[in-house]
């Protein structure tokens, strides 16, 4: 998988020009329309337009597609279940949104730089500071969310290579042990880089 | 340049496997105010560590560590705003995911203004001849891209001191020399701990540390052969 999924792509689309608050109250609404209005038609109406959306955002097809195939793999999984436990309709519907959601929040993220996000959320929470809540603090724990991604893949590749090399590339132990090792390791490097970049005065 | 005072600073952690507290750095009383210090020693001889105390990263068990007369320990946040600090790694240190993003958010405190921050930001990559890799992801850099990166986030507020931990590591021979001479351009104070001695010998003055103890403090010639010798006699 690509080390820059959902990574802000710079652009002079409708998408990149509208303000950040427009398009995460965009996506807070058809987010909320595709899981609560159900069928297998609206469904599909809902994936039709994140697919519009998508193609307004001008996002990459291939970077798009890489990004999706983990979704993919996880609503193919639910969508079984749905098929089993339910039905063929409600399988395809559980598919379809959860890929519609997924699509909304990519062409988010590659239209809107994270700097925008964090700048437009210290605004928004910034009443809060009386009751004692930090917005440059609550904004960097969303930015750093967001980033958290594709550092965390770049760390279950390099953890996959290291098992392969030894051999053991079909033990889920020989990668899942290290793996979560150093995702712990990392948390904790990133929030002394933090401190000592004065962040979390 | 800023004075960097230790005064018997000592550095004690708890250790399970030896029913206690162990001490990984003895009392150590220094007064830093060279522009380039070097600090050489062995693998968990303790090097890191005092480093990690001139900004806060760790902080003294006992006695004391001043930066310009700020305690990191009673001021610590004001200590940060003076003294910038990377890591071997800067992959721990690249938090945001385009390189201008990263070092815009190193001048949020300092530089309100959206506009003027990107601006800032774009000024400070240029200057450290990553001005193409603006908006590409920091995970996509070269290693010694990379450190450059860290160097700009940090630097980018203009502190007095940087304190970078091994940035050399990691690089190889043309990216080693290209962020040594950086490095050494500065008009910071800095803090170099290393393994490069071909770097430290550029220093004013070096720190041997050995087994949680400053063994040898003086000129970089002197000091290196000591650390040679020290090493050579196991």
């Amino acid at each position: 998988m690509s080390m820059t999924v959902g990574l802000y792509r710079p652009g002079d689309t409708v998408l990149h020009r509208l303000p950040v608050g427009a398009k995460l109250l965009g996506l807070a609404v058809i987010s909320i329309a595709i899981v609560a209005l159900r069928g297998p038609i609206l469904a599909v109406g809902f994936l039709v337009l994140a697919v519009v959306l998508a193609l307004i955002g001008r996002l990459d097809l291939a970077a798009t597609a890489r990004a999706l195939r983990a979704v993919l793999v996880i609503a193919v999984v639910v969508a079984l279940l749905q098929w089993w436990l339910f039905s063929l309709p409600r399988a395809v519907e559980s598919l379809l949104d959860l890929v519609s959601l997924a699509l909304v929040a990519l062409t988010l993220t590659v239209t809107t730089p994270t700097t925008e996000t964090l700048d437009a959320v210290v605004r928004w929470i910034r009443p809060l500071r009386r009751i004692g809540i930090d917005p440059e603090r609550v904004a960097l724990t969303i930015a750093m969310a967001i980033q958290a991604l594709p550092g965390t893949l770049t760390l279950a590749q390099e953890t996959r290579d290291a098992a392969r090399a030894r051999g053991l590339a079909r033990s889920p132990r020989a990668y899942l042990t290290p793996f979560v090792i150093r995702v712990v390791a990392r948390a904790h490097e990133t929030g002394d880089s933090l401190k000592a970049r004065g962040l979390g005065d | 340049m800023p004075e960097i005072r230790f005064e018997a600073a000592e550095v004690r952690v708890e250790s399970p496997d030896v029913g206690g507290s162990r001490t990984i750095l003895q009392p150590t009383t220094l007064s830093l105010t060279e522009q380039r210090i070097g600090i050489v020693g062995s693998n968990g001889s303790g090097k890191s560590t005092l480093a990690r105390l001139i900004n806060g990263l760790v902080l003294p068990s006992a006695g004391r560590v001043t930066v310009e007369g700020l305690d990191v320990a009673r001021q610590g946040a004001a200590v940060r705003r003076r003294v910038g600090f990377t890591f071997t790694d800067p992959a721990a240190q690249l938090v945001m995911p385009t390189c201008v993003e990263d070092v815009e958010l190193s001048l949020r405190r300092t530089v309100k203004d959206r506009v003027r921050r990107k601006q800032v930001a774009l000024e400070t990559l240029a200057r450290f001849g990553l001005a193409e890799r603006a908006e590409v992801s920091v995970h996509t850099l070269s290693g010694g891209q990379r450190q450059l990166l860290a160097l700009a986030g940090v630097l980018a507020t203009s502190p007095d001191v940087l304190v970078t931990d091994e940035p050399t590591t990691l690089l190889d021979l043309r990216n080693t020399r290209m962020v040594g001479d950086l490095l050494f351009s500065l008009p910071q104070q800095l803090v170099l701990v290393t393994h490069d001695l071909d770097l430290v010998r550029r220093c004013d003055r070096v720190l041997v540390v050995e087994d949680g103890r400053v063994s040898y403090d003086g000129d970089a010639d002197a000091a290196v052969a000591h650390y040679v010798q020290a090493v050579s006699a196991g």
